[in-house]
């Protein structure tokens, strides 16, 4: 990957972002959805988007998905 | 385990699940029943936070009792939003993960604050030449990387709002975290991304008019 196509890559938007303040909002329904089915990011493509997006709500997103696994759950 | 006794003329909301239950009839309670509650959830965030400090270690340079006194304080401050919040608690999850939320952006919060202790390098230096490599593998050739520079750089000066130069200098050239950003504008995360969401938007729209990027992929790739 060249640096115009990573260029590219970076200023694409996705129309169905929803935004941070959304995610935030749905973040623990989401993640209690993608570990115990594989229909989140159909069910909730916005937010799907957005965490694909942006890198704290992905941050975040990976986080809460450690601590819903951690072994005391 | 939290107990699921019912506290006195406080009933669960329907659809919770029993260990959910649990915990809202115990922190919605009174007297050394809820304060139990209060001190067994506060272990819990104290454990998630000291978990995610760990994972996240590599983005910042903080341990021992320093590490240990932010995970305290995303702790406590996560305690007490969920405590303020537990009215809005719907069961769309279980209580635990509901709370877990708080306590992983309390830990975001303090390590964008955290970056301002050591910056790297000033928020808005403007280095143009820095954006080729700032946006993955630099280019070897000097001719790519001037040409790239120079056309972010005359769109961002002809596109952008203040606000919007800002936001983007800080942080795509600067390496500026989103979270620490927020932190030194006083904003909100959302309120920054959708700051360089549409930026990234009005950038894309001018370098494709001005021929360098195309609706599919970019004329140099």
């Amino acid at each position: 990957m060249n640096a115009w196509t990573a260029l590219d890559r970076f200023l694409r938007t996705d129309p169905r972002d929803v935004g941070c303040a959304e995610a935030m909002e749905l973040l623990h329904v989401y993640a209690e959805l993608a570990v115990t089915d594989a229909s989140a990011a159909q069910r909730y493509p916005g937010i799907a988007a957005h965490l694909a997006a942006c890198g704290p709500c992905g941050e975040d997103f990976d986080g809460l998905l450690a601590a819903i696994r951690s072994p005391a759950q | 385990m939290v107990p699921a006794d019912p506290v006195d003329g406080i009933s669960p909301p329907p659809r919770l699940d029993t260990d959910s239950g649990g915990w809202i009839r115990v922190l919605s309670g009174t007297g050394l029943q809820r304060e139990a509650g209060l001190a067994r959830l506060h272990e819990l965030l104290l454990r998630i936070a000291r978990a995610e400090l760990q994972r996240r270690s590599g983005q910042f340079r903080i341990t021992g009792p320093e590490l240990d006194d932010l995970a305290y304080q995303a702790a406590a401050d996560a305690l007490l939003a969920i405590d303020l919040k537990l009215g809005q608690f719907r069961g769309e999850s279980r209580f635990t993960t509901w709370a877990y939320k708080f306590v992983i952006f309390e830990v975001s919060g303090k390590i964008g604050r955290h970056f301002w202790a050591n910056p790297a390098v000033p928020m808005d230096a403007e280095d143009w030449d820095r954006l080729p490599g700032r946006l993955g593998p630099d280019p070897a050739r000097e001719t790519e990387r001037r040409e790239l520079a120079d056309a972010v750089h005359r769109a961002v000066d002809e596109q952008l709002t203040p606000r919007q130069r800002k936001v983007f200098v800080a942080i795509v050239l600067n390496g500026v975290p989103l979270d620490a950003l927020v932190a030194e504008l006083g904003s909100t995360r959302n309120a920054i991304y959708k700051t360089m969401f549409d930026a990234r938007r009005k950038l894309r729209a001018a370098l494709a008019a001005n021929g360098y990027l195309d609706d599919q992929t970019s004329r140099h790739s």
